[in-house]
């Protein structure tokens, strides 16, 4: 297509006019849209007769659109809902954001929640560990002090031997004369019965005189069923007897569960 | 914003697209309604009319048919045909051989001061007679080119090519 040629043919100034008919107005249009100088050379000249009619207006009220606008019944507020399409999507992009962004807060809060109740559990099994280590090393030192107790080379060892209540009972008594105190392991005696305690007697033989040393309370809680008793006496023999709880004044021989003589040393 | 994109929201019956475009087009609107019912105020009253017009038929407008403005100025013309001539009750173009464009050229006492003669003096200066009369003609009046040829006695073919020169002329006063 010549351009120029179309140019100065006098259609354009035509088509501005309205003077195409039908189909050479739909070909001019085409035509434009193809070729920019085409286009522009239409604007041209259609602004050449804006700048002239406008030269021919009356001069103009001001107010006449707000006039022109109150006898369509258009309102203000019409004005601002309509650019719509793009404040929209960004305002659903919004809260869009702000949906993932509170979801994600909330996952995060649980998430955290969940840890620091973890961490309570944990630090609780800590604490129990660190209990059951504790006691465990009480318990090594216990066991360690009673052997150096036992091992002590004051220590004299007496055997009770089980009496006709109950042949198969036995203890033992360790007897530290410096430090006047009695160890009585009492691990072969069977656990008494309720309301019922034993009860440990120094011994003079000649004349027979007992002399009570204490109570091996708390027998069932004992592990080790070792109990340190004072003994300021110059014992002859112990025996252990099964004594109402709180114990008794005097042995009640019938219930003699064993009994032993120290040798002399 | 572009033109087009205007359009289409004026046509999708946004008040604030129809009011930029009444801002862009409202003076050459009335000017054109002027010329030739050259009064200041009936112009007016007619302008608004015309704008009522455009927006309620919005939706038969179409880009391919031409040019917004085209099609704004064939509304304000027929418009403004039929005020003068429900007044004359005469049913010819005749009515409308009086000339405004030519009036002002001619006339130093201007019909109407409200208008810019002197602006208008100055866009057709240079032009002969007949260029002012073929502009006003097919432009602020709606002739064809058939009826144009014959007011002015000239071959039909001529109309185009002398209409031409003539607008090439008027650009140029307008860009200086």
């Amino acid at each position: 297509m010549n351009i120029e040629e179309y140019i100065s043919s006098g259609k354009l100034e035509l088509y501005v006019a309205g003077l195409l008919s039908k189909e050479e107005n739909e070909q001019v249009h085409k035509d434009a849209e193809q070729y920019p100088e085409l286009k522009k050379e239409i604007e041209a000249i259609e602004a050449s007769i804006l700048a002239l009619s406008k030269k021919a207006a009356p001069t103009m009220d001001k107010a006449n659109f707000s006039s022109l606008r109150s006898r369509l019944g258009l309102s203000e507020t019409k004005v601002i809902t309509l650019p719509k399409q793009k404040s929209n999507w960004a305002s659903y992009t919004g809260w869009a954001a702000a949906v993932v962004l509170s979801a994600g807060l909330f996952w995060m809060y649980n998430q955290n929640k969940e840890l620091e109740s973890k961490i309570e559990v944990v630090s609780q099994e800590k604490e129990t560990l660190e209990t059951t280590i504790e006691n465990a090393n009480n318990s090594l030192i216990k066991s360690q002090d009673l052997l150096n107790t036992i091992r002590d080379q004051n220590i004299a060892v007496v055997a009770l031997g089980g009496q006709a209540v109950s042949p198969e009972s036995f203890a033992k008594a360790y007897w530290n004369k410096e430090e006047k105190k009695v160890f009585i392991d009492a691990k072969g005696l069977p656990e008494p019965p309720d309301g019922f305690v034993y009860q440990v007697w120094s011994l003079k033989l000649n004349p027979l005189t007992p002399t009570s040393l204490g109570l091996l309370e708390n027998f069932k809680g004992d592990e080790n069923k070792i109990f340190a008793l004072a003994n300021n006496n110059e014992s002859e023999a112990f025996g252990i007897t099964l004594e109402p709880a709180g114990g008794s004044e005097s042995p009640n021989l019938e219930q003699l569960y064993t009994l032993g003589v120290a040798s002399n040393s | 914003m572009q033109l087009e994109t205007l359009v289409v929201q004026f046509q999708q019956k946004d008040p604030k697209a129809f009011e930029k475009l009444y801002n862009m087009y409202a003076e050459n609107i009335c000017g054109v309604i002027n010329t030739i019912v050259k009064n200041s105020d009936i112009s007016q009253e007619i302008c608004q009319d015309v704008f009522i017009k455009i927006w309620n038929n919005a939706d038969k407008y179409n880009s391919s048919k031409g040019r917004f403005f085209t099609w704004i100025l064939n509304i304000a013309r027929n418009a403004a045909i039929d005020e003068v001539r429900s007044k004359s009750h005469k049913n010819s173009k005749q009515n409308l051989s009086a000339d405004y464009f030519v009036g002002i050229l001619e006339d130093s006492t201007n019909l109407d001061h409200k208008t810019d003669a002197i602006g208008i003096k100055k866009f057709l200066q240079d032009l002969k007679s007949t260029c002012v009369q073929i502009i006003e003609m097919l432009y602020f009046k709606g002739y064809t080119q058939k009826e144009a040829s014959e007011e002015l006695n000239i071959p039909i073919g001529t109309v185009k090519t002398r209409n031409r020169s003539c607008i090439s002329q008027l650009r140029k006063n307008v860009l200086n």
